[in-house]
């Protein structure tokens, strides 16, 4: 296919998550409860024409030294639910959800995402993730435990097993036809079988084929299995690369896996997480996010994140002062629960003589550190600078677009869609009216 | 005495034809414009709430909490309860659902639990259970419900700048539930829902279920023959602030239903009425005197005897002065009057 039109960047919104990244604290800040947040910040998203709006998920608070961690946001609604809650007060914004595979069953799985894309008319996407904590699977009958290494076949068979069910429907098989009495064409419409080593389940999936067919399939794993699974399953990517190095060595291995699963380049979208702030002036912008970093970074998140590193109880320590001597706790991780970061953390002795070495440099204290290295924004500057890096990374193919993560609830886009969105359109890369009704054609796979 | 007035939706109507009708959609089931008419219809008519059904097995449809949760920000006033398959699912997700249900909704969500002796190869995790286990889990499956809505108390979320703390964690619960079903630790993610508590309905034929549904609902729909059956139902329930009786109504529609049972035999676990609203209005009022509380009407087919409902009977019910003329502000729970319930964990120490 010839396409001589400039390459267009897609933009997402990610409802501001239950980590330190979103700013309770601010006046600003308003309720992560309550519909109405979410419905301003959807109708934000789609008045700026944006792709879709993307929700995480976590199944069980999140603990720390045995004790619920309250520094950050806690507490969100449930992810189907809110979605197509969401399809009421929306007309073409796609609905992303996070939903694990681990702590349901792919019958009712694909039953809900089925649901949602009727009544959304085709606008769902489905983060598909895999849990493997003992620790959430208390919640749950099935339990939760799963060795590590099983967690992407169970994910990839989960997937696959929906598939089946979606596929179980052509499309044409609703006759309605009210003079013969036939109502569906063919014998057992939606019949299904399927059996492998985590599934064996069979009868008639009862939802007829949705709009899009399957929802649009996210993914958002980082380790080579993750990326191959990718590859091999997933319409779009949800990845940590937003810089334009890593950026575009991630982009260029995972579109280059494609081939061998006959996938061309265009069929997977690369959508890193990125953050913004945005100032009068370039200056004025890094000032702000000065601020907004020592917001997100109290003295006592950064003993916080520092123990999340450490692996052992450091509530002794001054923020402001230096780094523990002791070395981090090797190990089980025992401090941090429920949180999937601590587990990027692959050798913390190697992390901490690469802070202390850091911090001795520079001469920073415990939360000084912990700013400088867990809070840099991705975007920083004013509206045209910001307009003109986004579509500097999707040229030069670091990414196709980003996922894009206020820091305020639910008035943080806000100023995004109304000062960087005419400018990216201006510029001819992002769509001035939506030009299909379906996630899948906003995101032209 | 005034009664209160719900409909079950459920695809073109309850009768196996229903979607032959002249004025049925039958190829609009699955959108969310067929709901929204649908509920904004029954809202048109003050009723108290809306049904939906739910089965993971055919017919075709559409998952009933979502149908809820599309139509939740597109109508005002009128209770949404949806149907949940207790057999299949996981009580921690419905409790967080259901909990979202009310707040899209700002106080209107109620949930129906149902059991499923069937469909158990669609999950594919164990054997089907029989009667009394069903229900025995059921049972367990509200109380963990229920829980996990109160394992948050309603000023858990404090936003204390000068500490730095989201929530007091003393005022988040761990729900410990041990059973012989499953263990769930909790609390909920989910904060509690503005009713504190939305309302638990089952639908009820028998002892068995009236026991369970003594331990478990707020509001329980039994299936009367006639009046005097009806007496004989409620006598046998105690401690359930709601007894609805539950009829499959045809109204001005004899003709009607001798032809849809040309087409397809009605099986039904209710009395069957057809007549006027009138003669309708006559009936509820006359049942209601023995122990009911109020009616879930299945609308035989759609739109026709939802409207009939609620440009016909509905009228008629107000001109006797016993059905409400407007909505009064407030939650589901007050329309049915049930205050809004303290939390079972407020007095106790918290998570930890």
């Amino acid at each position: 296919m010839t396409n001589t039109r400039t390459k267009q960047v897609h933009l997402a919104a990610h409802f501001p998550g239950v980590n330190n990244t979103t700013v309770w604290s601010d006046p600003a800040a308003g309720s992560h409860i309550e519909f109405s947040s979410f419905e301003h910040f959807a109708r934000t998203a789609e008045r700026a024409r944006f792709d879709f709006l993307f929700l995480a998920e976590g199944l069980r608070l999140r603990e720390q030294g045995g004790e619920i961690y309250d520094l950050d946001v806690v507490g969100r609604p449930d992810t189907f639910t809110v979605l197509a809650a969401l399809s009421g007060v929306t007309t073409h914004l796609g609905l992303a959800g996070t939903i694990n595979s681990t702590f349901n069953e792919p019958y009712e799985v694909a039953r809900q995402f089925a649901s949602l894309d009727h009544l959304s008319g085709g606008r769902a996407a489905w983060n598909v993730v895999t849990s493997w904590d003992a620790f959430t699977g208390e919640n749950f009958r099935r339990g939760g435990f799963l060795a590590e290494d099983d967690r992407y076949r169970r994910a990839e068979q989960f997937l696959r097993t929906a598939w089946e069910l979606f596929d179980s429907w052509r499309g044409d098989e609703i006759l309605a036809d009210k003079e013969t009495g036939e109502f569906l064409a063919g014998p057992r419409p939606g019949a299904f079988a399927h059996k492998d080593d985590h599934f064996d389940i069979s009868g008639q999936f009862n939802v007829p084929r949705s709009p899009q067919g399957r929802p649009v399939i996210f993914q958002a794993g980082d380790s080579n299995e993750g990326r191959e699974f990718a590859a091999a399953t997933a319409d779009a990517i949800f990845s940590r690369h937003g810089t334009l190095e890593a950026g575009q060595a991630f982009y260029a291995d995972v579109k280059g896996r494609l081939a061998r699963y006959g996938r061309t380049p265009d069929s997977l979208k690369v959508l890193p997480a990125a953050t913004f702030v945005l100032g009068d002036t370039d200056a004025d912008a890094r000032e702000q996010a000065a601020v907004v970093r020592r917001q997100q970074v109290s003295g006592q998140t950064a003993i916080k994140l520092l123990e999340q590193v450490w692996n052992r109880d450091l509530s002794a320590y001054d923020p402001d002062g230096p780094l523990p001597e002791e070395d981090p706790l090797l190990g089980e991780h025992t401090v941090a629960k429920g949180r999937a970061s601590v587990r990027m953390t692959r050798d913390p002795l190697a992390t901490a003589r690469k802070w202390r070495e850091l911090a001795t440099e520079k001469n920073l204290s415990i939360r000084e550190l912990m700013i400088e290295v867990s809070s840099r924004q991705t975007f920083v500057g004013t509206p045209s600078t910001v307009a003109e890096q986004i579509n500097d990374l999707v040229q030069r193919d670091a990414s196709d677009g980003f996922i894009l993560v206020p820091h305020i609830t639910p008035g943080g886009l806000d100023v995004f869609a109304d000062t960087v969105v005419p400018l990216l359109q201006e510029r001819g890369v992002f769509r001035t009216e939506y030009e299909g009704t379906t996630l899948r054609e906003h995101l032209g796979i | 005495m005034t009664l209160h007035l719900a409909v079950a939706l459920d695809g073109a109507g309850w009768h196996p034809a229903a979607w032959r009708e002249p004025d049925a959609r039958p190829t609009e089931l699955l959108t969310a414009r067929y709901w929204t008419d649908l509920v904004r219809e029954a809202q048109h008519g003050l009723l108290d709430l809306v049904t939906f059904e739910d089965s993971f097995g055919l017919p075709t449809r559409l998952d009933a909490t979502l149908i809820a949760a599309a139509v939740a920000p597109r109508t005002s006033g009128i209770g949404l309860v949806p149907t949940v398959i207790t057999t299949h699912t996981e009580p921690f997700h419905i409790s967080k659902a259901i909990a979202t249900l009310d707040y899209a909704s700002t106080g209107r969500a109620g949930v129906r639990v149902r059991v499923d002796p069937h469909h158990t190869e669609h999950i594919g995790r164990r054997a089907p259970l029989d009667q009394n286990d069903l229900l025995d889990e059921a049972a367990d499956y509200v109380e963990v419900v229920r829980r996990l809505w109160d394992s948050w108390e309603d000023d858990a979320e404090i936003r204390d700048t000068a500490t730095g703390r989201f929530v007091d964690r003393d005022k988040l619960h761990y729900v410990d539930f041990a059973g012989r079903w499953f263990n769930v630790k909790g609390p909920s993610i989910t904060p509690r829902p503005p009713q504190g508590q939305p309302l638990v309905f089952a639908l009820a034929h028998a002892a068995p279920v009236y026991r369970f549904a003594e331990r478990a609902a707020d509001v329980v729909l039994v299936t009367p023959r006639d009046a005097d059956d009806a007496a004989a139902i409620t006598a046998q329930i105690t401690g359930v602030p709601h007894v609805f009786g539950e009829l499959t109504v045809f109204l001005d529609g004899a003709d009607r239903l001798a032809r849809l049972n040309d087409r397809a035999e009605l099986t039904t676990d209710t009395a069957v009425f057809t007549g006027s609203a009138t003669e309708l209005a006559d009936l509820l009022l006359a049942w209601q005197q023995h122990g009911l509380t109020g009616f879930r009407l299945r609308p035989g087919t759609l739109p026709h005897d939802l409207t009939a409902i609620t440009r016909g009977l509905v009228p008629e019910l107000q001109q006797r002065g016993v059905f409400r003329r407007s909505y009064e502000d407030g939650t589901l729970r007050d329309r049915l009057g049930l205050p809004r319930p303290g939390n079972r964990y407020a007095a106790t120490q918290g998570a930890r």
